[in-house]
């Protein structure tokens, strides 16, 4: 199976792993900092929305926002101390625009809400699973932050054959799923079992790349006598993509513009399920995640526990700080990771790594032109034509380069990072999708005005005529009633007359 | 404040510059055989040549108000002028290399839009506007004279052929396509023309009239799996190519064998091995996908073989090339990869229950 579907697979390319700078560091965890910075935006969806105001005294673990809407997630304290602000805070973006966000002063005692866990999780109903893993604010651990508990309902109703764990961390330096694989195997795997009654899956693949062999042996002695089958994947970026590993793992693919549910997979990465096993087995929200730390600018590089909401410039410090002067930081893999413009900006849920890379790491020559080379076309892992939706896009043609296939694109940057050009490929795609977001957004907007407009003119419409009938109605009784009247006053001229 | 960066966070350490210096150390071998072979007349025709098309091209990017520097320095112009003086007949006078480089680089290039948007190869349009310019000129061959020989070419000589119009007793000799031609318009077929005029070990190793730098066979193949061992380019063009020569002169050769050549002398004349891994692989002008390539490459060889065949012109890869190279945008229209998910024509993939 192995041999056939690394023949089926496209594309992709071989980044300069880096991953030893830290897979040997087993995770420790960071010192409680003195104040933690908890986004209310941490997840695909719905910003959660504030409980606790300004001098609350919170417990660790306690809800301090909730989740708002159908795709949300809540948020809970990090840490046991005083509620100080509820406002906006930089965010872990590219903009660096703030967000709304609750800062925690740390007490120091960093005491836990009491629980109350159930004795036996796996006795719980799938239901209760989903409900609780909703409840401990679990988001998608990879990064992409997808709120776990949408996914564990959808994929209950749709029905599911394959659970597939992500265990590829394919991203070049980041070791944290490696290092969770390798230190907590036996937790990861009670929750990838909590994970399959959710949705009462009959197969459970682990897909692991073969670069962490450590990682495979530690998991297949956890996973013995479980039925939890665990899947070496050749070691190639961006085996992590949903997309990529289920093609590797079960050889199908997920339709155009549809879900994994729809070929009856559903994906969760690792961490998520030893999210989801510290939720259930302990009652504890999701409030500290496993971070890289790592790049050649970082003195030693680690993996550390980290409670959501420590400033990132924490995690630097502790590892002795910059050895050398950093070019950029990088909240996320190289590949696909975001630039931090602000070193204070806070770990969130969907943190896997930071990395603070050296002007040699990250290479920033001037784009030169296109020669169509087509190393893109053979990166591409998708089977798009980089070269040709790039060069639509530069005149500003975004439909050509629809039509070529720009909402395929994962944005998993192989293309870039191959270009003998330097040409910033990647940065083309998403400028067009924000730019045709934008265009679609606008479309709606004018499209409902427009059917606001027509029902308010419709309205008036049926106002106006309401009003005229009204009055026409009057005025015929009006008449009618003048008219017996007159009637009335002629009879009774009459009947004078008569008796006259 | 900060300029606006982007994913990716690295990059593989591969530049154009890099990419155009891999070819030209893949040419070094036919090369250096070509300058042992035809001695110092072929060194001064490619320092001519190179000469000729970094200072036009630097004459054009400056008129043109661009950048100078980086434009030369990514080696596009000196690998064009390179490829140009290794399909030029060694004994050519220096203009013929001028005006070919010149035209390489500033019509055929430049005039385009400069790297990467030139629509023929710079190289085989010089050729064929010099094949077609200057006959005489370009169908001057001379007999292999190795540097080391007695009767080569001292360098004063060489100066006065390249240089002077002199003329060298060696310049009588005929290429093989040449000859088979010529006889054929005489009337005499090839069981009469063709015996004793191929020698399969002395064509492979390229000790043969020809081209500065296309005889060496051994030597290109030995350059062109390197190009594609460093993944600069894709074994579909060449394979396609050789094999859009090979498979009708297999043909050919079987039902007419007083018509048409055997596989070997095409695929070991002229410049068929040059063409295949140097000229057909290069990426600007050729189609996107493999798939397309592989079309692309087998229209070249069988072009090639339809000119050599039934055409004016004793030699087809520059024409062949040309032609194609004005298909490639109609290959890339049809022959595009199967995105994820979707069928080859486009659509979504059935979903399919459980």
């Amino acid at each position: 199976m192995n041999l056939l579907s690394r023949l089926k697979l496209r594309g992709g390319v071989h980044p300069v792993g880096r991953k030893e700078l830290s897979a040997e560091a087993p995770i420790c965890a960071l010192p409680l900092p003195e104040r933690l910075f908890i986004s209310l935006q941490q997840h695909i969806g719905a910003p959660a929305s504030a409980t606790v105001s300004v001098g609350d005294k919170v417990l660790k673990g306690q809800l301090i926002a909730g989740s708002q809407g159908m795709i949300s997630a809540p948020v809970h304290a990090a840490t046991s101390g005083r509620v100080v602000a509820v406002g906006d805070y930089p965010a872990p973006h590219p903009s660096g625009l703030p967000v709304p966000t609750i800062t925690i002063e740390a007490d120091g005692d960093d005491r836990w809400l009491d629980f109350d866990p159930p004795a036996d999780p796996m006795a719980l109903s799938p239901e209760e699973i989903a409900t609780r893993v909703g409840a401990a604010g679990i988001v998608g651990l990879g990064g992409a932050a997808f709120p776990s508990a949408v996914k564990l309902n959808l994929s209950r109703k749709s029905g599911v054959t394959t659970l597939i764990m992500n265990g590829g961390e394919c991203e070049p330096y980041l070791t944290c799923d490696d290092r969770l694989m390798r230190d907590h195997p036996g937790a990861v795997i009670a929750g990838i079992l909590l994970i399959q009654r959710a949705v009462a899956a009959p197969q459970v693949l682990v897909g692991i790349e073969d670069n962490k062999p450590e990682a495979i042996a530690a998991m297949r002695a956890a996973a013995a006598g479980t039925g939890v089958q665990i899947v070496p994947v050749p070691s190639m970026y961006p085996m992590g993509s949903e997309k990529q590993l289920i093609q590797a793992l079960t050889g199908k693919e997920i339709p155009a513009g549809g879900r994994a549910a729809d070929i009856g997979v559903l994906v969760h990465n690792v961490g998520t399920a030893y999210a989801v096993h510290e939720a259930l087995a302990f009652g504890r929200p999701l409030v500290r995640r496993i971070v890289t730390v790592s790049g050649g600018a970082v003195t030693v590089p680690r993996n550390l526990e980290v409670l959501i909401g420590t400033p990132a410039q924490a995690l630097f410090d502790f590892c002795g700080g910059y050895k050398d002067v950093p070019a950029r930081l990088v909240m996320g893999g190289p590949m696909m990771g975001q630039e931090m413009t602000n070193p204070n900006v806070p770990v969130i849920k969907g943190t896997s790594g930071v990395l603070a890379l050296t002007n040699q790491e990250i290479g920033r020559p001037s784009p030169a032109p296109c020669i169509r080379c087509s190393t893109c076309v053979r990166a591409c892992p998708v089977g798009l034509l980089p070269l040709e939706m790039a060069a639509h896009i530069r005149i500003g043609d975004l439909g050509a380069a629809v039509d070529l296939g720009l909402k395929d694109c994962i944005a998993c940057g192989s293309c870039s990072y191959v270009c003998p050009a330097h040409i910033p490929l990647v940065h083309y795609f998403n400028y067009a999708k924000g730019d045709l977001s934008a265009k679609e957004r606008a479309k709606l907007k004018q499209e409902a005005t427009k059917k606001l407009a027509e029902a308010r003119n419709e309205r008036m419409d049926r106002i106006a005529r309401d009003r005229a009938e009204a009055a026409r109605l009057r005025a015929v009784k009006k008449a009618a009633q003048e008219a017996a009247k007159k009637a009335a006053a002629e009879a009774k001229s009459q009947a004078t007359e008569v008796a006259a | 404040m900060t300029t606006l960066t982007h994913s990716p966070h690295a990059h593989a350490p591969i530049s154009i510059g890099r990419v155009m210096a891999t070819v030209m150390a893949a040419l070094v071998p036919t090369t250096l055989y070509g300058f042992w072979l035809y001695g110092w007349p072929a060194i001064l025709l490619w320092s001519v040549a190179m000469a000729s098309a970094l200072l036009g091209e630097a004459f054009i990017l400056r008129i043109q108000g661009r950048a100078v520097r980086p434009a030369l320095l990514d080696g596009s112009g000196a690998l064009t002028a390179w490829l140009l003086a290794l399909s030029l007949p060694p004994f050519a006078p220096w203009w013929i290399a001028v005006v070919g480089a010149l035209f390489a680089v500033v019509i055929a290039k430049q005039v385009f839009g400069g790297l990467g948007q030139n629509v023929f190869n710079p190289a085989m349009a010089a050729r064929v506007m010099l094949l077609i310019s200057f006959p005489v000129e370009m169908t001057l061959w001379a007999a292999p004279t190795p540097l080391t020989a007695a009767q080569a070419p001292g360098f004063m000589d060489a100066l006065a052929i390249t240089f002077g119009g002199g003329h060298w007793d060696a310049m009588a000799s005929a290429s093989l396509l040449g000859h088979v031609k010529t006889e054929f318009t005489r009337g005499v077929d090839l069981t009469h023309s063709f015996t004793g005029q191929f020698a399969l070990a002395d064509a492979a190793w390229g000790s043969r009239t020809g081209s500065l730098g296309e005889t060496a066979a051994l030597l290109i193949l030995a350059g062109g799996i390197f190009l594609i061992a460093r993944r600069i380019v894709t074994w579909h063009a060449p394979v396609a190519m050789l094999l859009g020569v090979a498979i009708p002169a297999l043909i050919g050769h079987a039902v007419n064998p007083a018509r048409f050549l055997d596989v070997w002398p095409h695929l070991l004349s002229g410049g068929v091995m040059l063409g295949a891994f140097f000229i057909a692989t290069d990426p600007v002008t050729s189609p996107n996908t493999g798939a397309g390539q592989f079309v692309f490459g087998f229209g070249c060889g069988l072009l090639t073989w339809v000119i050599r065949s039934f055409g004016g012109y004793p030699e087809g890869v520059a024409f062949a090339v040309l032609l194609m190279n004005a298909a490639a945008p109609v290959i890339d229209r049809y022959v595009k990869p199967r995105i994820y998910g979707r069928t080859r024509k486009g659509a979504a993939l059935p979903v399919k229950g459980g």
